[in-house]
Protein backbone atom coordinates (compact mmCIF):
# COMPACT_ATOMS: atom_id res chain seq x y z
CA UNK A 1 0.00 0.00 0.00
CA UNK A 2 1.08 3.62 0.13
CA UNK A 3 3.77 5.31 2.80
CA UNK A 4 1.02 6.96 4.63
CA UNK A 5 -0.52 3.52 5.70
CA UNK A 6 1.43 0.92 8.10
CA UNK A 7 2.98 -1.47 5.71
CA UNK A 8 3.89 -4.89 7.63
CA UNK A 9 7.77 -5.80 7.29
CA UNK A 10 7.35 -8.95 5.06
CA UNK A 11 5.59 -6.47 2.38
CA UNK A 12 8.18 -4.15 2.63
CA UNK A 13 11.00 -7.05 2.14
CA UNK A 14 9.20 -8.20 -0.36
CA UNK A 15 8.79 -4.86 -2.57
CA UNK A 16 12.12 -4.24 -2.39
CA UNK A 17 13.51 -7.81 -3.41
CA UNK A 18 10.68 -7.85 -6.19
CA UNK A 19 12.12 -4.62 -7.50
CA UNK A 20 15.89 -5.87 -7.53
CA UNK A 21 14.85 -9.03 -9.07
CA UNK A 22 12.85 -6.87 -11.62
CA UNK A 23 16.41 -4.66 -12.14
CA UNK A 24 18.25 -7.72 -12.54
CA UNK A 25 15.87 -9.38 -15.14
CA UNK A 26 15.76 -5.76 -17.26
CA UNK A 27 19.77 -5.55 -17.09
CA UNK A 28 20.90 -9.15 -17.37
CA UNK A 29 20.88 -9.17 -21.36
CA UNK A 30 22.51 -5.72 -21.99
CA UNK A 31 25.45 -6.41 -19.31
CA UNK A 32 25.72 -9.94 -21.07
CA UNK A 33 26.15 -8.65 -24.47
CA UNK A 34 28.18 -6.07 -23.36
CA UNK A 35 31.19 -7.98 -21.53
CA UNK A 36 31.20 -10.72 -23.95
CA UNK A 37 32.10 -7.97 -26.39
CA UNK A 38 35.30 -8.30 -24.60
CA UNK A 39 35.68 -12.26 -23.96
CA UNK A 40 39.09 -13.71 -25.51
CA UNK A 41 37.49 -16.40 -27.21
CA UNK A 42 35.71 -16.92 -30.65
CA UNK A 43 32.45 -17.55 -29.78
CA UNK A 44 30.25 -15.25 -27.59
CA UNK A 45 29.96 -17.88 -24.45
CA UNK A 46 31.47 -19.13 -21.23
CA UNK A 47 33.66 -19.30 -19.85
CA UNK A 48 35.86 -16.28 -19.50
CA UNK A 49 39.35 -16.44 -21.97
CA UNK A 50 40.50 -12.79 -21.00
CA UNK A 51 40.08 -9.62 -22.11
CA UNK A 52 40.81 -8.48 -25.56
CA UNK A 53 39.81 -5.39 -27.95
CA UNK A 54 40.23 -8.18 -31.11
CA UNK A 55 36.54 -7.38 -32.01
CA UNK A 56 36.68 -3.89 -31.88
CA UNK A 57 39.53 -3.61 -33.40
CA UNK A 58 40.74 -6.85 -35.22
CA UNK A 59 43.68 -9.08 -35.24
CA UNK A 60 44.70 -10.76 -38.53
CA UNK A 61 47.09 -12.55 -37.18
CA UNK A 62 44.35 -15.22 -35.25
CA UNK A 63 42.21 -14.74 -37.97
CA UNK A 64 40.04 -12.06 -36.42
CA UNK A 65 37.77 -9.00 -37.85
CA UNK A 66 37.00 -6.79 -35.72
CA UNK A 67 34.12 -4.01 -35.85
CA UNK A 68 36.22 -1.82 -37.25
CA UNK A 69 37.97 -4.08 -40.00
CA UNK A 70 34.29 -5.64 -40.83
CA UNK A 71 33.52 -3.78 -43.41
CA UNK A 72 29.56 -5.65 -44.21
CA UNK A 73 28.61 -4.41 -40.89
CA UNK A 74 29.95 -1.26 -41.22
CA UNK A 75 28.40 -0.63 -44.48
CA UNK A 76 25.15 -1.76 -42.73
CA UNK A 77 25.33 0.78 -40.10
CA UNK A 78 26.01 3.66 -42.86
CA UNK A 79 22.34 2.93 -44.32
CA UNK A 80 20.37 2.65 -41.24
CA UNK A 81 22.06 5.98 -40.96
CA UNK A 82 21.14 6.85 -43.99
CA UNK A 83 17.74 5.52 -43.74
CA UNK A 84 16.70 7.17 -40.18
CA UNK A 85 17.81 10.32 -41.53
CA UNK A 86 15.56 10.43 -44.74
CA UNK A 87 12.71 9.15 -42.28
CA UNK A 88 13.35 11.63 -39.54
CA UNK A 89 13.39 14.75 -41.64
CA UNK A 90 10.30 13.15 -43.68
CA UNK A 91 8.61 12.21 -40.33
CA UNK A 92 9.49 15.34 -38.76
CA UNK A 93 8.46 17.90 -41.80
CA UNK A 94 4.52 15.57 -42.53
CA UNK A 95 4.04 15.73 -38.49
CA UNK A 96 4.73 19.44 -38.06
CA UNK A 97 2.22 20.04 -41.02
CA UNK A 98 -0.40 17.85 -39.90
CA UNK A 99 -0.09 19.56 -36.49
CA UNK A 100 -0.86 22.55 -38.07
CA UNK A 101 -3.49 21.17 -40.33
CA UNK A 102 -5.47 19.35 -37.51
CA UNK A 103 -5.16 22.50 -35.07
CA UNK A 104 -5.45 25.50 -36.60
CA UNK A 105 -7.81 24.72 -39.82
CA UNK A 106 -11.44 23.46 -40.36
CA UNK A 107 -12.64 21.69 -43.22
CA UNK A 108 -15.11 19.06 -43.48
CA UNK A 109 -14.14 14.89 -42.70
CA UNK A 110 -11.32 16.51 -40.04
CA UNK A 111 -12.68 13.72 -37.59
CA UNK A 112 -12.15 11.04 -39.84
CA UNK A 113 -8.84 12.38 -41.12
CA UNK A 114 -7.97 12.39 -37.40
CA UNK A 115 -9.32 8.97 -36.98
CA UNK A 116 -7.29 7.80 -39.71
CA UNK A 117 -4.08 9.38 -38.45
CA UNK A 118 -3.98 7.05 -35.85
CA UNK A 119 -4.54 3.84 -37.87
CA UNK A 120 -0.90 2.89 -38.91
CA UNK A 121 0.14 3.18 -35.26
CA UNK A 122 -2.63 -0.30 -35.09
CA UNK A 123 -1.45 -2.05 -37.97
CA UNK A 124 1.49 -4.59 -37.49
CA UNK A 125 4.55 -3.92 -38.96
CA UNK A 126 4.96 -6.90 -41.03
CA UNK A 127 1.41 -5.80 -42.65
CA UNK A 128 2.78 -2.41 -43.11
CA UNK A 129 5.46 -4.02 -45.13
CA UNK A 130 3.59 -6.43 -47.35
CA UNK A 131 1.04 -4.33 -47.68
CA UNK A 132 3.80 -1.45 -49.23
CA UNK A 133 5.27 -4.11 -51.46
CA UNK A 134 2.41 -5.51 -53.09
CA UNK A 135 1.00 -1.91 -53.77
CA UNK A 136 4.53 -0.41 -54.93
CA UNK A 137 4.63 -3.58 -56.97
CA UNK A 138 1.31 -3.36 -58.86
CA UNK A 139 2.17 0.55 -59.15
CA UNK A 140 5.49 -0.55 -61.07
CA UNK A 141 4.24 -3.03 -62.77
CA UNK A 142 1.09 -1.15 -64.56
CA UNK A 143 3.55 1.69 -65.50
CA UNK A 144 6.07 -0.93 -67.11
CA UNK A 145 3.02 -2.19 -69.25
CA UNK A 146 1.97 0.81 -69.88
CA UNK A 147 4.97 3.37 -70.74
CA UNK A 148 7.98 0.75 -70.54
CA UNK A 149 9.23 2.07 -68.11
CA UNK A 150 11.35 0.13 -65.13
CA UNK A 151 10.89 1.56 -61.70
CA UNK A 152 13.18 0.92 -59.81
CA UNK A 153 12.68 2.73 -56.57
CA UNK A 154 9.06 0.71 -56.54
CA UNK A 155 11.35 -2.50 -56.24
CA UNK A 156 12.01 -3.87 -52.58
CA UNK A 157 15.54 -1.38 -51.65
CA UNK A 158 15.94 1.48 -49.59
CA UNK A 159 13.22 3.57 -51.05
CA UNK A 160 10.78 1.73 -49.85
CA UNK A 161 12.06 0.97 -46.56
CA UNK A 162 12.18 5.24 -46.34
CA UNK A 163 8.58 4.65 -47.07
CA UNK A 164 7.31 1.79 -45.08
CA UNK A 165 9.10 3.51 -41.75
CA UNK A 166 7.86 6.46 -42.69
CA UNK A 167 4.33 5.45 -42.69
CA UNK A 168 3.75 4.51 -39.36
CA UNK A 169 6.40 6.87 -37.69
CA UNK A 170 5.16 9.92 -39.12
CA UNK A 171 1.89 9.39 -36.83
CA UNK A 172 4.30 9.21 -34.30
CA UNK A 173 5.68 12.85 -35.15
CA UNK A 174 2.16 13.90 -35.80
CA UNK A 175 0.76 13.00 -32.48
CA UNK A 176 3.85 14.50 -30.49
CA UNK A 177 4.07 18.10 -32.07
CA UNK A 178 0.20 18.36 -32.26
CA UNK A 179 -0.06 17.60 -28.49
CA UNK A 180 2.57 20.94 -28.18
CA UNK A 181 0.63 23.32 -30.69
CA UNK A 182 -2.77 22.17 -28.67
CA UNK A 183 -1.03 24.05 -25.26
CA UNK A 184 0.42 27.03 -27.23
CA UNK A 185 -1.26 30.04 -26.47
CA UNK A 186 -3.38 32.47 -29.34
CA UNK A 187 -2.78 35.64 -27.83
CA UNK A 188 1.42 35.90 -28.54
CA UNK A 189 0.75 35.38 -32.28
CA UNK A 190 -2.29 37.82 -32.02
CA UNK A 191 0.23 40.46 -30.05
CA UNK A 192 2.62 40.13 -33.36
CA UNK A 193 0.19 40.48 -36.01
CA UNK A 194 -0.98 43.60 -34.29
CA UNK A 195 2.52 44.71 -33.98
CA UNK A 196 2.19 44.23 -37.98
CA UNK A 197 4.54 41.05 -38.24
CA UNK A 198 3.30 39.55 -41.99
CA UNK A 199 2.75 35.56 -41.68
CA UNK A 200 6.05 34.35 -41.96
CA UNK A 201 7.43 36.41 -39.83
CA UNK A 202 4.92 35.15 -37.02
CA UNK A 203 5.68 31.69 -37.91
CA UNK A 204 9.36 32.23 -38.11
CA UNK A 205 9.58 34.31 -35.01
CA UNK A 206 7.29 32.81 -32.35
CA UNK A 207 4.97 29.57 -33.64
CA UNK A 208 8.16 27.82 -34.40
CA UNK A 209 10.42 28.11 -31.97
CA UNK A 210 8.01 27.62 -29.61
CA UNK A 211 7.36 24.37 -31.39
CA UNK A 212 11.27 23.45 -31.54
CA UNK A 213 11.45 21.17 -28.83
CA UNK A 214 8.51 19.24 -29.98
CA UNK A 215 10.33 18.82 -33.03
CA UNK A 216 13.49 18.02 -31.96
CA UNK A 217 12.19 15.47 -29.55
CA UNK A 218 9.63 13.60 -32.28
CA UNK A 219 12.90 13.69 -34.29
CA UNK A 220 15.06 11.72 -32.13
CA UNK A 221 12.39 9.20 -31.51
CA UNK A 222 11.89 9.26 -35.11
CA UNK A 223 15.24 8.37 -35.82
CA UNK A 224 15.67 5.81 -33.20
CA UNK A 225 12.68 3.80 -34.05
CA UNK A 226 13.71 3.89 -37.97
CA UNK A 227 17.41 2.95 -37.14
CA UNK A 228 15.99 -0.14 -34.64
CA UNK A 229 13.18 -1.31 -36.78
CA UNK A 230 12.52 -4.91 -37.75
CA UNK A 231 9.60 -5.91 -38.88
CA UNK A 232 8.98 -3.67 -41.72
CA UNK A 233 12.24 -3.23 -43.32
CA UNK A 234 12.26 -6.95 -43.34
CA UNK A 235 9.37 -7.11 -45.64
CA UNK A 236 10.92 -4.46 -47.98
CA UNK A 237 14.34 -4.89 -47.82
CA UNK A 238 16.49 -5.21 -51.28
CA UNK A 239 20.53 -5.47 -51.81
CA UNK A 240 21.68 -3.21 -48.81
CA UNK A 241 20.55 -4.58 -45.92
CA UNK A 242 20.32 -1.92 -42.72
CA UNK A 243 22.13 -2.89 -39.18
CA UNK A 244 19.29 -4.69 -37.98
CA UNK A 245 18.15 -7.29 -40.82
CA UNK A 246 22.41 -7.71 -40.90
CA UNK A 247 22.64 -8.57 -37.63
CA UNK A 248 19.14 -10.95 -37.64
CA UNK A 249 20.93 -12.66 -40.58
CA UNK A 250 23.88 -13.15 -38.97
CA UNK A 251 22.88 -14.34 -35.50
CA UNK A 252 20.81 -17.00 -37.34
CA UNK A 253 23.95 -18.38 -38.30
CA UNK A 254 25.70 -17.97 -34.70
CA UNK A 255 28.05 -15.02 -35.17
CA UNK A 256 31.08 -14.02 -33.67
CA UNK A 257 31.42 -12.11 -30.90
CA UNK A 258 31.95 -8.41 -33.17
CA UNK A 259 28.02 -8.52 -32.82
CA UNK A 260 28.33 -7.90 -29.40
CA UNK A 261 30.77 -4.84 -30.07
CA UNK A 262 28.36 -3.49 -32.49
CA UNK A 263 25.44 -3.79 -29.72
CA UNK A 264 27.81 -1.98 -27.27
CA UNK A 265 28.30 0.64 -29.69
CA UNK A 266 24.70 1.04 -30.40
CA UNK A 267 23.75 0.63 -26.56
CA UNK A 268 26.32 3.58 -25.81
CA UNK A 269 24.80 5.94 -29.26
CA UNK A 270 21.15 5.22 -27.33
CA UNK A 271 22.44 6.15 -23.87
CA UNK A 272 24.24 9.23 -25.43
CA UNK A 273 20.64 9.86 -27.37
CA UNK A 274 18.56 9.75 -24.29
CA UNK A 275 20.99 11.69 -22.14
CA UNK A 276 21.07 14.38 -23.70
CA UNK A 277 17.14 14.66 -24.57
CA UNK A 278 17.08 14.43 -20.85
CA UNK A 279 19.86 17.24 -20.39
CA UNK A 280 17.45 19.31 -22.50
CA UNK A 281 14.42 18.34 -20.78
CA UNK A 282 15.60 19.17 -17.16
CA UNK A 283 16.83 22.19 -18.53
CA UNK A 284 13.71 23.56 -19.53
CA UNK A 285 11.77 22.53 -16.93
CA UNK A 286 14.32 24.27 -14.49
CA UNK B 1 0.42 32.06 -40.40
CA UNK B 2 -1.40 28.91 -40.93
CA UNK B 3 -3.72 30.32 -38.61
CA UNK B 4 -6.64 28.91 -42.01
CA UNK B 5 -9.22 31.35 -40.40
CA UNK B 6 -8.20 34.70 -41.35
CA UNK B 7 -7.38 36.30 -44.47
CA UNK B 8 -9.18 36.20 -48.23
CA UNK B 9 -11.01 33.10 -48.76
CA UNK B 10 -8.81 31.75 -51.60
CA UNK B 11 -5.53 32.12 -50.04
CA UNK B 12 -6.82 30.16 -46.82
CA UNK B 13 -8.27 27.59 -49.54
CA UNK B 14 -4.63 27.35 -50.62
CA UNK B 15 -2.97 27.52 -47.18
CA UNK B 16 -5.65 24.92 -46.45
CA UNK B 17 -4.74 22.80 -50.00
CA UNK B 18 -0.76 23.19 -48.98
CA UNK B 19 -1.34 21.35 -45.04
CA UNK B 20 -3.61 18.38 -46.58
CA UNK B 21 -1.66 17.22 -49.40
CA UNK B 22 1.18 15.49 -47.22
CA UNK B 23 -1.28 14.16 -44.78
CA UNK B 24 -3.02 12.55 -47.73
CA UNK B 25 -0.59 11.33 -50.11
CA UNK B 26 0.86 9.87 -46.58
CA UNK B 27 -2.67 8.19 -45.47
CA UNK B 28 -3.59 7.24 -48.90
CA UNK B 29 -0.81 6.38 -50.85
CA UNK B 30 0.87 4.55 -47.82
CA UNK B 31 -2.09 3.26 -46.04
CA UNK B 32 -5.39 3.22 -47.37
CA UNK B 33 -4.88 2.22 -50.90
CA UNK B 34 -1.93 -0.73 -49.88
CA UNK B 35 -4.66 -1.98 -47.20
CA UNK B 36 -7.32 -2.12 -50.43
CA UNK B 37 -4.66 -3.62 -52.32
CA UNK B 38 -3.45 -6.56 -50.33
CA UNK B 39 -7.47 -7.60 -49.88
CA UNK B 40 -7.81 -7.41 -53.36
CA UNK B 41 -4.50 -9.74 -53.80
CA UNK B 42 -6.40 -12.29 -50.72
CA UNK B 43 -9.35 -12.91 -52.80
CA UNK B 44 -7.65 -13.49 -56.25
CA UNK B 45 -6.40 -17.05 -57.44
CA UNK B 46 -4.22 -17.55 -60.23
CA UNK B 47 -5.67 -19.49 -63.21
CA UNK B 48 -2.52 -19.02 -65.78
CA UNK B 49 0.47 -17.06 -65.89
CA UNK B 50 -0.74 -13.02 -65.44
CA UNK B 51 -4.35 -14.46 -65.76
CA UNK B 52 -6.43 -14.32 -61.97
CA UNK B 53 -10.05 -14.77 -61.34
CA UNK B 54 -11.98 -14.06 -58.02
CA UNK B 55 -11.69 -16.69 -55.60
CA UNK B 56 -11.81 -17.58 -51.91
CA UNK B 57 -9.43 -20.76 -52.45
CA UNK B 58 -7.00 -18.48 -50.16
CA UNK B 59 -8.82 -18.63 -47.05
CA UNK B 60 -10.02 -22.02 -47.32
CA UNK B 61 -6.38 -23.31 -47.98
CA UNK B 62 -6.05 -21.80 -44.58
CA UNK B 63 -8.99 -23.49 -42.83
CA UNK B 64 -8.40 -26.37 -44.49
CA UNK B 65 -4.91 -26.94 -43.71
CA UNK B 66 -4.26 -27.67 -40.07
CA UNK B 67 -0.75 -26.31 -39.64
CA UNK B 68 -1.89 -22.95 -40.57
CA UNK B 69 -4.63 -22.28 -38.51
CA UNK B 70 -3.00 -24.07 -35.45
CA UNK B 71 -0.02 -21.85 -36.00
CA UNK B 72 -2.89 -18.78 -36.01
CA UNK B 73 -4.32 -19.67 -32.87
CA UNK B 74 -1.14 -20.72 -31.28
CA UNK B 75 0.43 -16.99 -31.93
CA UNK B 76 -3.23 -15.59 -30.45
CA UNK B 77 -3.03 -17.91 -27.44
CA UNK B 78 0.96 -16.87 -26.27
CA UNK B 79 0.22 -13.29 -27.04
CA UNK B 80 -2.73 -13.18 -24.55
CA UNK B 81 -0.46 -15.29 -21.88
CA UNK B 82 2.42 -12.83 -22.20
CA UNK B 83 0.16 -10.13 -22.41
CA UNK B 84 -1.52 -11.01 -18.57
CA UNK B 85 2.02 -11.99 -18.07
CA UNK B 86 3.73 -9.12 -18.59
CA UNK B 87 0.46 -7.18 -16.93
CA UNK B 88 1.27 -8.92 -13.86
CA UNK B 89 5.14 -8.78 -13.84
CA UNK B 90 4.47 -4.53 -14.33
CA UNK B 91 1.95 -3.48 -11.87
CA UNK B 92 4.01 -3.86 -8.92
CA UNK B 93 6.45 -1.73 -10.68
CA UNK B 94 4.27 0.88 -12.19
CA UNK B 95 3.05 0.76 -8.74
CA UNK B 96 6.33 1.64 -6.69
CA UNK B 97 6.91 4.34 -9.10
CA UNK B 98 3.71 5.72 -8.84
CA UNK B 99 2.79 5.13 -5.10
CA UNK B 100 5.91 4.51 -3.03
CA UNK B 101 8.79 6.36 -4.33
CA UNK B 102 8.87 10.21 -3.90
CA UNK B 103 10.62 12.91 -6.16
CA UNK B 104 13.75 12.18 -7.24
CA UNK B 105 14.22 8.47 -6.04
CA UNK B 106 10.59 7.81 -8.05
CA UNK B 107 11.80 9.73 -11.64
CA UNK B 108 15.00 7.53 -10.89
CA UNK B 109 13.45 4.04 -11.62
CA UNK B 110 11.45 5.66 -14.23
CA UNK B 111 14.53 6.17 -16.44
CA UNK B 112 15.71 3.45 -15.60
CA UNK B 113 12.96 1.04 -16.38
CA UNK B 114 13.16 2.91 -19.69
CA UNK B 115 16.70 2.61 -20.60
CA UNK B 116 16.70 -0.57 -21.85
CA UNK B 117 14.03 -0.18 -24.31
CA UNK B 118 16.50 2.83 -26.25
CA UNK B 119 18.06 -0.71 -27.28
CA UNK B 120 17.64 -2.01 -30.28
CA UNK B 121 15.38 -5.36 -30.08
CA UNK B 122 17.89 -7.27 -31.78
CA UNK B 123 20.30 -6.59 -29.18
CA UNK B 124 18.09 -7.34 -26.63
CA UNK B 125 17.31 -10.97 -28.19
CA UNK B 126 21.05 -11.52 -28.45
CA UNK B 127 21.69 -11.01 -25.09
CA UNK B 128 18.79 -13.88 -24.20
CA UNK B 129 20.26 -16.25 -27.41
CA UNK B 130 23.94 -15.73 -24.95
CA UNK B 131 22.38 -16.32 -21.54
CA UNK B 132 19.85 -19.27 -22.61
CA UNK B 133 21.48 -21.28 -25.24
CA UNK B 134 23.03 -24.70 -24.60
CA UNK B 135 26.35 -23.17 -24.62
CA UNK B 136 25.50 -19.78 -22.85
CA UNK B 137 25.44 -18.59 -19.21
CA UNK B 138 23.01 -19.92 -17.56
CA UNK B 139 22.93 -23.34 -18.41
CA UNK B 140 26.50 -23.15 -17.53
CA UNK B 141 25.72 -21.88 -13.87
CA UNK B 142 23.17 -24.34 -13.27
CA UNK B 143 25.56 -27.20 -14.44
CA UNK B 144 28.29 -25.52 -11.88
CA UNK B 145 25.49 -25.22 -9.29
CA UNK B 146 24.92 -28.89 -9.40
CA UNK B 147 21.02 -27.91 -10.67
CA UNK B 148 21.61 -30.15 -13.29
CA UNK B 149 24.31 -32.68 -14.42
CA UNK B 150 24.96 -31.42 -17.83
CA UNK B 151 24.18 -27.87 -19.42
CA UNK B 152 20.54 -28.21 -20.90
CA UNK B 153 19.11 -26.03 -23.74
CA UNK B 154 17.27 -23.30 -22.42
CA UNK B 155 16.73 -21.99 -26.15
CA UNK B 156 13.80 -23.07 -28.17
CA UNK B 157 10.71 -23.73 -25.84
CA UNK B 158 8.08 -22.00 -25.53
CA UNK B 159 8.62 -21.07 -22.29
CA UNK B 160 11.40 -18.84 -23.93
CA UNK B 161 9.59 -17.28 -26.45
CA UNK B 162 7.40 -16.05 -23.81
CA UNK B 163 9.75 -14.35 -21.37
CA UNK B 164 11.23 -12.70 -24.64
CA UNK B 165 8.04 -11.53 -25.57
CA UNK B 166 7.31 -10.09 -22.13
CA UNK B 167 11.03 -8.25 -21.45
CA UNK B 168 10.66 -6.95 -25.20
CA UNK B 169 6.49 -5.51 -23.93
CA UNK B 170 7.57 -4.07 -20.34
CA UNK B 171 7.84 -0.56 -21.39
CA UNK B 172 4.59 -0.51 -23.05
CA UNK B 173 2.62 -1.78 -20.15
CA UNK B 174 4.90 0.22 -17.56
CA UNK B 175 4.18 3.93 -19.37
CA UNK B 176 0.12 3.68 -19.46
CA UNK B 177 0.41 2.58 -15.68
CA UNK B 178 2.46 4.80 -14.24
CA UNK B 179 0.62 7.79 -15.66
CA UNK B 180 -2.63 6.12 -14.77
CA UNK B 181 -1.89 5.44 -11.38
CA UNK B 182 -0.27 8.40 -10.68
CA UNK B 183 -3.72 10.33 -10.99
CA UNK B 184 -5.32 8.04 -8.43
CA UNK B 185 -5.23 9.97 -5.11
CA UNK B 186 -4.15 9.01 -2.19
CA UNK B 187 -6.60 9.84 -0.03
CA UNK B 188 -8.85 7.42 -1.65
CA UNK B 189 -6.97 4.72 -0.79
CA UNK B 190 -6.74 6.31 3.08
CA UNK B 191 -10.23 6.43 3.42
CA UNK B 192 -10.72 3.16 2.06
CA UNK B 193 -8.37 1.82 4.60
CA UNK B 194 -10.03 4.08 7.33
CA UNK B 195 -13.25 2.33 6.47
CA UNK B 196 -11.76 -0.87 7.51
CA UNK B 197 -10.77 -2.15 3.60
CA UNK B 198 -8.52 -4.77 3.49
CA UNK B 199 -5.22 -4.65 0.80
CA UNK B 200 -7.30 -6.75 -1.85
CA UNK B 201 -10.34 -5.12 -1.62
CA UNK B 202 -8.62 -1.86 -1.88
CA UNK B 203 -7.07 -2.96 -4.80
CA UNK B 204 -10.08 -4.74 -6.60
CA UNK B 205 -12.16 -2.23 -5.85
CA UNK B 206 -10.56 1.19 -5.64
CA UNK B 207 -7.05 1.21 -7.71
CA UNK B 208 -8.09 -0.96 -10.31
CA UNK B 209 -11.38 0.53 -11.56
CA UNK B 210 -9.27 3.62 -11.52
CA UNK B 211 -6.50 2.68 -13.35
CA UNK B 212 -8.87 0.47 -15.94
CA UNK B 213 -7.93 2.57 -18.89
CA UNK B 214 -4.07 2.82 -18.35
CA UNK B 215 -4.51 -0.92 -18.20
CA UNK B 216 -6.39 -1.67 -21.39
CA UNK B 217 -4.69 0.65 -23.01
CA UNK B 218 -1.37 -1.38 -22.31
CA UNK B 219 -3.07 -4.16 -23.04
CA UNK B 220 -3.80 -3.08 -25.85
CA UNK B 221 -0.83 -1.90 -27.46
CA UNK B 222 1.28 -5.06 -25.85
CA UNK B 223 -0.96 -7.56 -27.13
CA UNK B 224 -0.62 -5.90 -30.63
CA UNK B 225 2.85 -5.89 -30.85
CA UNK B 226 3.49 -9.64 -29.51
CA UNK B 227 1.14 -10.68 -32.32
CA UNK B 228 3.18 -8.96 -34.80
CA UNK B 229 6.32 -9.65 -33.46
CA UNK B 230 9.04 -11.27 -35.97
CA UNK B 231 12.61 -11.37 -34.21
CA UNK B 232 11.93 -12.64 -30.75
CA UNK B 233 9.77 -15.48 -31.50
CA UNK B 234 12.53 -16.90 -34.66
CA UNK B 235 14.79 -16.01 -33.05
CA UNK B 236 13.87 -17.77 -29.38
CA UNK B 237 11.97 -20.16 -30.81
CA UNK B 238 13.96 -21.72 -33.55
CA UNK B 239 12.28 -23.86 -36.01
CA UNK B 240 9.56 -25.00 -33.19
CA UNK B 241 8.59 -20.67 -33.06
CA UNK B 242 5.93 -21.08 -35.43
CA UNK B 243 4.59 -18.19 -34.87
CA UNK B 244 2.01 -16.41 -37.31
CA UNK B 245 4.20 -13.68 -38.96
CA UNK B 246 6.62 -16.18 -39.89
CA UNK B 247 4.26 -17.81 -42.08
CA UNK B 248 3.16 -14.66 -43.78
CA UNK B 249 7.21 -14.31 -44.40
CA UNK B 250 7.34 -17.63 -45.86
CA UNK B 251 4.61 -17.13 -48.22
CA UNK B 252 5.20 -13.55 -49.08
CA UNK B 253 9.54 -13.50 -49.40
CA UNK B 254 10.17 -17.18 -49.45
CA UNK B 255 7.42 -19.19 -51.86
CA UNK B 256 6.39 -15.40 -53.38
CA UNK B 257 3.21 -16.62 -52.92
CA UNK B 258 1.80 -13.28 -52.81
CA UNK B 259 -2.04 -14.33 -52.71
CA UNK B 260 -1.52 -16.55 -49.69
CA UNK B 261 0.25 -14.08 -47.75
CA UNK B 262 -1.87 -11.29 -48.73
CA UNK B 263 -4.69 -13.44 -47.73
CA UNK B 264 -2.93 -14.28 -43.64
CA UNK B 265 -1.93 -11.17 -43.50
CA UNK B 266 -5.28 -9.91 -43.23
CA UNK B 267 -6.25 -12.44 -41.07
CA UNK B 268 -3.54 -11.18 -38.46
CA UNK B 269 -5.06 -7.59 -39.15
CA UNK B 270 -8.71 -9.10 -38.15
CA UNK B 271 -7.13 -10.46 -34.99
CA UNK B 272 -5.29 -7.60 -33.63
CA UNK B 273 -8.20 -5.31 -35.01
CA UNK B 274 -10.99 -7.21 -33.14
CA UNK B 275 -9.05 -7.23 -29.97
CA UNK B 276 -8.42 -4.06 -30.42
CA UNK B 277 -12.18 -3.48 -30.69
CA UNK B 278 -13.06 -6.09 -28.00
CA UNK B 279 -10.77 -4.28 -25.62
CA UNK B 280 -12.49 -1.13 -26.35
CA UNK B 281 -15.41 -2.09 -25.75
CA UNK B 282 -15.01 -3.73 -22.56
CA UNK B 283 -13.64 -0.99 -21.30
CA UNK B 284 -15.55 1.54 -22.53
CA UNK B 285 -12.55 3.66 -23.91
CA UNK B 286 -12.49 5.62 -27.14
CA UNK B 287 -9.87 4.60 -29.89
CA UNK B 288 -7.94 8.17 -30.12
CA UNK B 289 -7.76 8.84 -25.94
CA UNK B 290 -6.14 4.85 -25.49
CA UNK B 291 -3.57 6.38 -28.31
CA UNK B 292 -2.60 9.22 -27.03
CA UNK B 293 -2.31 7.72 -23.49
CA UNK B 294 0.83 5.65 -24.30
Amino acid sequence: MIPSLPRPLWLRTATTLYLVAFLVFLFLPLATVAVFAFNDAPYPAPPWHGFTLDWFLGNASRDRTGLFGDDELLASIWTSFLVACAVTALSVGVGTANAFLMERARFPGKGALSALMLVPLVLPGVILGISILAFASRIAEFVNDLFGLELEFLRPGLPLVVLGQFSYIAAIATLTISARLKRFDPTLEEAAYNLGASRGAVLRTITLPYLRPAMIGSAAIAFLMSFENFNTTLMLVGADPPLTIMMYGRMREGATPVLNAVSLFLMVASALLALTLMRKDGRRAA
Amino acid sequence: MPDATSGPAWERRLLLGLLLAPALLWLFALIVLPQIDLALLSFRERVAPREYVASLAQYRTFFAEPLYWHVFVRTAVMSLAATLATLLIAFPVAWTIAKLLRGRLSALLFVVCLIPFWVSETVRTLGWMILLRESGVLPALLAHLGVTAAPVELLYHDATILVGLVYTSLLFMVVPLVSSLESLDNSLIEAAYDLGGSGWSILREIVIPHAAPGITAGCIVVFMLMLGNYLTPTLLGGKSSQWFTEQIYTQFIVRFNWEQGAAFGFLLLALSTSMVWLGLKLSGQRFGDVMRRT
